[in-house]
């Protein structure tokens, strides 16, 4: 048997015509149904195409029957009017199963059965408190689509319309909860007064909340998700509103940068910089050996266009040495920069036990250590004066033609 | 020709690979997913696989571990994007001859091959760096020093690697040849896929990656 996905329409109508193909409009749209057969099919057609127990059908067309033989003649029409067979593209409804009914009858046995054998609290209070029962599990049955409430609720916010059946369901359930309320306070107007009074009040409460009470618990659920959901929107817009700022300006840099350099330098320093953010360095690595390093070496490639290869090993709390260290080993890094003419410069850091090591090389054109101008004060001062005025030592290695080595290394025996 | 498989999940980086290898090498397959990988490198049965850290379904770890005992002759080497020691080191321990960097030259990039393909390790000064630190020396809790600890001399070469020598310019100043260079640094990645010891699980711990 061909099985289209089938939306239910005695639950909400107006999904069902919007994905109901448009083709099962022509002629009637009705055929006669081929397993669902007593006379014609006419009431299995029927039921097919919208969905309700052909029970319901046939009993209809026999109420209907009854009244002056409408039943009957509107079952020949229908004979005459309906396809032989069902269109192979017919939307087929499969009839929900009443369960609810069933479960009814049988509660309404057990009552009577329970009534006669006198395990009974008595007329005044099983009725009405049944009938509340039933009206607000009218109310409350939540069906795919969940429940009238909340089709009502969402009407009342302004978004789909309610469903025609779901409004009846919910102005039936209404009724029935109000009139089991009311059957209750009237028979039980033999109370005396004031506390009567209070029990009424008290029970007519019960019956509100009971109606009201999926509305609102819907109402709380919705005002939950609108916090998630506005958190996360906030969430998104700050991850964009960063993106902005930095990929999509440095992408836009690159489109314009005709030097490779400098764009080589651009991504470089993008990138580091999106990860400390993805990667996040936090507060407390603010003092530590690493992102201090990295921080001297994105200074480098920002300042001077010249990407640092860095790599660190191990790490440690910075202290007035470390400064003192990575403030060497920026005018190391400077210095190659100005004056090497290399692509790239890289800075190896080893923290050990004994000893904090940095490495700055370049593969530049060199120079003999021996033979600088006594006004360049970078080495002797900036590196080879800061090391030993901290207890540690520069060597430079270099010569003319075949690139740049300086090595710092400072004792740690403090600080440990 | 080397025949050479790429893995990768970010199609303009595979393609922009692939036409850096026109000269001396064939692409015979590339993927951007795990399942396609382990297939393809079935299929085509390359030199040398290419192949990202991580993807879609599991990571070029997965693919390594899938292929790597029905075909011991193929080599793997990673290219990763990624700075996390973590993933690099665990590459490296499922099999790995290698790691470089995406951001590495395209002539760096086919030496690197190469020197795979010949049956080398290839280390970048970073995952020198990152080798460094998981056998750093004042983490030592001796199980099984004579196999696990690096020697001076491994420590020397791969010191030299992260500072960004070659092998070359690192055989000269140790004075010793290439060759010694490249055993070493096979040594160093045995030993990195072979330590089960507790100083990469500790070194591992403190970084709160495991």
């Amino acid at each position: 048997m061909e099985r289209t996905p089938c939306i239910d329409p005695t639950t909400d109508p107006a999904i069902a015509t919007q994905t109901e193909p448009t083709s099962t409009r022509r002629g009637v749209g009705l055929w006669r149904s081929h397993d669902r057969r007593v006379i014609a099919g006419i009431a299995g057609g029927l039921s097919e195409r919208f969905g309700i127990d052909p029970v319901y059908v046939r009993a209809s067309f026999v109420a209907l029957g009854m009244a002056g033989g409408f039943g009957v003649f509107a079952y020949l029409l229908l004979w005459t009017a309906a396809d032989q067979e069902r269109p192979p593209d017919a939307v087929v409804r499969r009839a929900r199963p009443r369960h609810d009914l069933g479960t009814l009858s049988i509660v309404l046995g057990i009552m009577l059965m329970l009534r006669s054998t006198g395990i009974w609290l008595g007329d005044g209070v099983v009725w009405p408190v049944a009938l509340v029962a039933l009206g607000s599990s009218v109310i409350w049955s939540r069906n795919d689509d969940g429940g009238a409430w909340n089709r009502f609720a969402s009407a009342a916010t302004n978004a789909e319309s309610p469903g025609r059946t779901g409004l009846v369901r919910l102005a039936l359930g209404g009724v029935l909860v109000v009139a089991g309320v009311g059957i209750f306070i009237a028979g039980s107007s033999a109370l005396p007064q004031t506390g009567g009074a209070v029990v009424a009040v008290v029970i007519t409460g019960l019956g509100v909340g009971l109606i009201l009470g999926p509305w609102m618990v819907r109402q709380a659920q919705q005002l939950t998700q609108e916090r998630h959901e506005r958190i996360r929107s906030q969430e998104r817009a700050e991850v964009a509103a960063h993106l902005h700022d930095s990929v999509l300006q440095t992408l836009a840099m690159i489109q314009r940068s005709d030097s490779s350099r400098r764009m080589i330098s651009l991504a470089r320093s993008q990138e580091r910089e999106l990860r400390a953010w993805l990667y996040g360095a936090d507060d407390q690595q603010a003092d530590r050996l690493q992102p201090m390093f990295e921080d001297v070496a994105a200074r480098i490639e920002q300042r001077y266009d010249l990407p640092v290869e860095l790599v660190v090993v191990g790490d440690m709390l910075v202290d007035d040495q470390v400064r003192a260290l990575s403030a060497a080993a920026y005018e190391a890094l400077q210095n190659a920069a100005r004056h090497s003419q290399a692509d790239t410069v890289s800075m190896y850091v080893e923290v050990e036990p004994a000893h904090v090591t940095v490495f700055v090389r370049d593969e530049g054109k060199g120079f003999d250590p021996r033979a600088i101008p006594d006004d360049r004060r970078g080495i002797d001062e900036s590196i080879r004066g800061r090391m030993s005025r901290h207890g540690g030592v520069a060597t430079v290695r270099s010569e003319p033609g075949s690139g740049t080595e300086i090595e710092l290394q400072l004792p740690r025996e403090h600080t440990r | 020709m080397i025949r050479v498989f790429l893995v990768d999940d970010h199609r303009l980086f595979l393609s922009g690979v692939k036409s850096e290898l026109r000269v001396g090498f064939e692409v015979v397959g590339t993927a951007s997913d795990v399942d396609t990988a382990i297939s393809g490198i079935r299929r085509t049965r390359p030199d040398v696989v290419l192949l990202d850290v991580h993807m879609p379904g599991g990571g070029g770890r997965t693919v390594i571990e899938a292929i790597s005992e029905e075909r011991p002759e193929t080599q793997f080497l990673a290219l990763s994007v990624s700075d996390a020691a973590e993933d690099v080191i665990a590459i490296v321990r499922a099999g790995a001859r290698g790691y470089v960097t995406k951001s590495i030259s395209p002539a760096e990039l086919t030496d690197a091959i190469r020197r795979v393909h010949d049956g080398d390790a290839v280390f970048s000064p970073r995952l020198a760096g990152f080798v460094l630190d998981a056998f750093a020396s004042d983490a030592i809790q001796p199980v099984d020093p004579e196999l696990d600890q690096l020697t001076n001399r491994e420590r020397e070469v791969l010191r030299h690697i992260a500072r960004g020598f070659t092998y070359k310019v690192i055989a000269q100043r140790l004075h010793i040849s290439v060759k010694t260079v490249e055993t070493h640094v096979s040594a160093v990645l045995r030993k990195l896929q072979l330590s089960n010891r507790h100083e990469l699980t500790r070194w591992a711990t403190d970084r709160r990656l495991v």
